[in-house]
């Protein structure tokens, strides 16, 4: 079953086509707005199993299909998709996540007014990003980009009627709009430089080597390549979206949308698109390599943003109390470590580390929503706790996809794909300083997983939610199951003894495996970390567990001050509202101010001349013209009056004037002598 | 001064035209107004009929085509002017022409 490459458009059709019907179904049809969602959905996948088989028999290559959009002056503007390895993985983890992710739904949302309405967006979010990963060209991939964070605000604020979340979806927007503006300055830079925006055209294309040569050899402002700054602002973008330091703090926010969100976007597919928009641009990140005089190369600006964010999400997810919010804090680590892999030269793990993260992230949140749903809507761990016993199958998923995230070793995926990102860490020769940042990121990892699963799952139930908790319905715990399968198998695709993935993502047919022995000092060390995070989460939450929900943090009665900058996430906000937030408002003041005054006084001035002009004219016209035309009509008025009082209607007046005039006229006849 | 026929006709048709315009002038009876202003008509035919008979130069019949139209003529408007008799005595029960003002300015 091939997909062939020109009928790639398919995919993001399909349920783009489910989001219009959705959008024209009545409230009433709840089934049907579910069934042709994920009908939709489960075609979509189908085909993108297609295109990967198409992919993956000839892996080196990037078929594509352009065709003009339209023509502008004297160019044209062309769109087109691409088939390749990368391509069709994306495609399909996003299908299939997102197909679990909407039968999930079903069950979550059982209960909402607005269900119909919550499917067309998820379908139009599965149509914009499935655009996007198949996208040739700069500008398509831009336009899904967008069309991706509008899903994103849509369903972040779909319980509009919180403030919190209605304030959720508009920071989302905006934080994530700053970002896309030096995505859209690369972009514009970009086709400025080249005359084309699309990725391969067959030796045209910007990411070939003749435009990547022309691109690296100019330079520009600082000393900077051309391909380095592009490079630069379109990485923006992805900071954005990805939620990376320093525009990380939207995400956490997100978490406001329903949990199903929460996993599909905020988890496992959007915010991975700035890593995949970095992975996708590859060749333009490293166009800048070889050259030894640029003061600073794009990708290690990438693998610093990666590092520092790895470790603040991390750090930060210690001191939260909010289920979403501490996953949300581990998606944004996990976000940075990829980023990491990016920067210090190995997109490919970059890339598994993507793939194996959606799947037991999913896993994750999902089973999160289960308990949250199961609770009564409680998210604060400390009114949590005591699930182990009634949601078995939700703890026994939640305990896998948490071994998954933390790394523990050989059986789950996060170990292999985690392995890779550290190694690559490792080869890196220019600073060693992102290999101790991923190393302390896993001990914090193991340590705030552990720390979750013995507040929610172990001790005793402290709120009223958690103690009448019962196992989800199955068509929430059947995805969960088939995600925990995932986040098992998954791992074992590209392990270093076998890396298929790796080599079919690389391009290569063949695989070259090497024994898990090669590098095996860095193994033992990362597996000892993760021992020493979770033996540590253990022994501080483990073995005494919460007793009641105001008792004090174990880490909080330690370390009390850094806990509590902790839990405030390190006053980012704060930062932001008192620096970007206050600049923004002064502005906006200084303008309230210059209008009211300055341009409000100018208006006003010009349109007093004009009042005085219009007043003049106006005295003109009425003391002269109209003067004039109402002295004339009152004397014809008055004349008409004179004559109309002489009709009174009396025929004997009349017929006494007729007889009086005629005998004065015969008078005169004969008077005048008759002549 | 002689007297001749004509002259005769002349004075005769006179008396009757002012009867007929006193008659017309005096009474505020609708129907007696009309009956005046006929008579007026009529002293107007005399004059035709006199001077066509006694003129100075006896033509064909012009004077008595005249008058047998304007007898027709006279039938036709007193038809007409009976007919807004009625219409006034309907509208106000009376025809005292002094109250017909509805069309005074």
């Amino acid at each position: 079953m091939n997909l062939p490459v020109a009928q790639l458009w398919l995919i993001p059709a399909l349920p783009l086509l489910a989001a219009g019907i959705g959008a024209l179904t009545p409230r009433g049809g709840r089934r049907l707005a579910a069934t042709v969602a994920i009908g939709a959905l489960a075609l979509s996948f189908l085909l993108s199993v297609g295109a990967l088989i198409t992919a993956l028999a000839d892996p080196a290559a990037h078929l594509v299909h352009n065709f003009d959009w339209f023509e502008l002056g004297s160019g044209t503007l062309r769109l087109g998709w691409v088939l390749d390895p990368l391509t069709a993985f994306m495609a399909v983890m996003v299908t299939f996540v997102g197909l679990l992710i909407f039968i999930f739904s079903t069950g979550y949302l059982r209960a909402d007014a607005n269900f119909t309405r919550f499917f067309c967006f998820l379908s139009l979010f599965a149509a914009a990003m499935l655009g996007l990963v198949i996208a040739n060209s700069l500008l398509l991939l831009f336009i899904c980009w967008e069309l991706v964070g509008l899903a994103s605000y849509l369903l972040i604020g779909f319980w509009f009627h919180k403030p919190a979340a209605a304030a959720a979806a508009k920071k989302a927007f905006i934080t994530t709009r700053i970002g896309d503006l030096g995505l859209l300055l690369g972009m514009v830079w970009l086709y400025d430089s080249t005359g084309s925006l699309l990725f391969f055209d067959g030796g045209a294309g910007v990411l070939e080597p003749a435009a990547l040569d022309a691109l690296a050899a100019q330079a520009t402002i600082g000393g900077l390549a051309i391909s380095t700054a592009i490079g630069l602002l379109i990485f923006c973008g992805a900071v954005g979206k990805s939620g990376q330091f320093p525009l990380h703090v939207w995400l956490p926010d997100a978490m406001e949308g329903p949990t199903p969100v929460s996993a599909l976007i905020h988890a496992a597919t959007m915010v991975a698109a700035g890593v995949f928009l970095v992975a996708r641009v590859y060749p333009l990140m490293i166009a800048d390599q070889p050259l030894a005089h640029v003061p600073v190369h794009a990708l290690t600006v990438v693998a610093a943003v990666g590092a520092v964010t790895a470790l603040l999400g991390a750090v930060i997810a210690i001191g939260q109390y909010d289920i979403k919010r501490i996953l949300a804090f581990s998606t944004v680590s996990q976000l940075g470590y990829m980023m990491l892999a990016l920067g210090v030269g190995s997109w490919v793990a970059a890339i598994f580390h993507l793939l194996t993260h959606a799947f037991f992230k999913a896993l994750l949140f999902l089973a999160a929503g289960s308990v949250i749903d199961a609770a009564h809507h409680e998210q604060d761990l400390r009114h949590l706790g005591g699930l182990r016993g009634p949601m078995r199958i939700t703890f026994a998923t939640f305990a896998i996809g948490t071994m998954a995230l933390a790394g523990v070793p050989f059986l789950f995926s996060g170990f292999w794909s985690k392995e890779g990102i550290l190694h690559a860490a490792h080869g890196w020769d220019v600073s060693p300083l992102p290999l101790y940042a991923g190393l302390v990121a896993v001990v914090l990892t193991a340590f705030y997983m552990t720390r979750l699963v013995a507040e929610v799952f172990h001790g005793t139930a402290r709120g009223e939610g958690a103690a009448h908790a019962k196992e989800s319905p199955p068509t929430m715990t059947i995805p969960l199951l088939i995600l925990a399968g995932c986040a098992i198998a998954l791992g074992f695709l590209g392990t270093p003894a076998w890396p298929w993935l790796q080599a079919r993502l690389e391009g290569r047919t063949e695989i070259h495996g090497h024994s898990l022995l090669e590098g095996g000092g860095l193994m033992a060390l990362s597996i000892l970390l993760v021992a020493l995070g979770i033996g540590a989460g253990w022994a501080l939450y483990g073995r005494r567990t919460r007793t009641r929900a105001a008792a004090v943090d174990p880490l909080a009665a330690r370390i009390p001050r850094i806990f509590s900058a902790l839990t405030d996430r390190l006053w980012f906000d704060e930062l932001y509202a008192a620096t970007v937030g206050r600049l923004s408002d002064g502005t906006a003041r200084l303008a309230d101010l210059l209008d009211r005054h300055v341009w409000d006084g100018t208006i006003r001035f010009l349109s007093g001349l004009g009042l005085f002009a219009g007043f003049v004219n106006r005295d003109a016209d009425e003391d002269v013209l109209n003067g004039g035309f109402d002295a004339g009509s009152a004397g014809l008025r008055r004349g008409g009056q004179a004559y109309s009082r002489r009709q009174t209607g009396d025929a004997h007046g009349y017929l006494r004037v007729v007889a009086i005039s005629f005998v004065v006229l015969v008078m005169v006849i004969m008077l005048g002598g008759g002549q | 001064m002689s007297f001749g026929p004509l002259q005769l006709c002349l004075l005769f048709s006179s008396a009757l035209f002012c009867v007929g315009l006193m008659g017309a002038l005096s009474r505020s009876n609708a129907i007696l107004v009309l009956l005046g202003i006929e008579l007026m008509l009529n002293a107007a035919n005399i004059n035709f009929i006199a001077f066509w008979r006694y003129g100075p130069e006896p033509s064909p019949a012009t004077g008595v085509i005249f008058v047998i139209f304007a007898i027709a003529i006279a039938a036709a408007e007193a038809a007409v002017g009976l007919a807004l008799v009625i219409a006034i005595y309907r509208h106000q029960r009376n025809i005292r022409l002094q109250e017909a003002d509805t069309l005074k300015g």
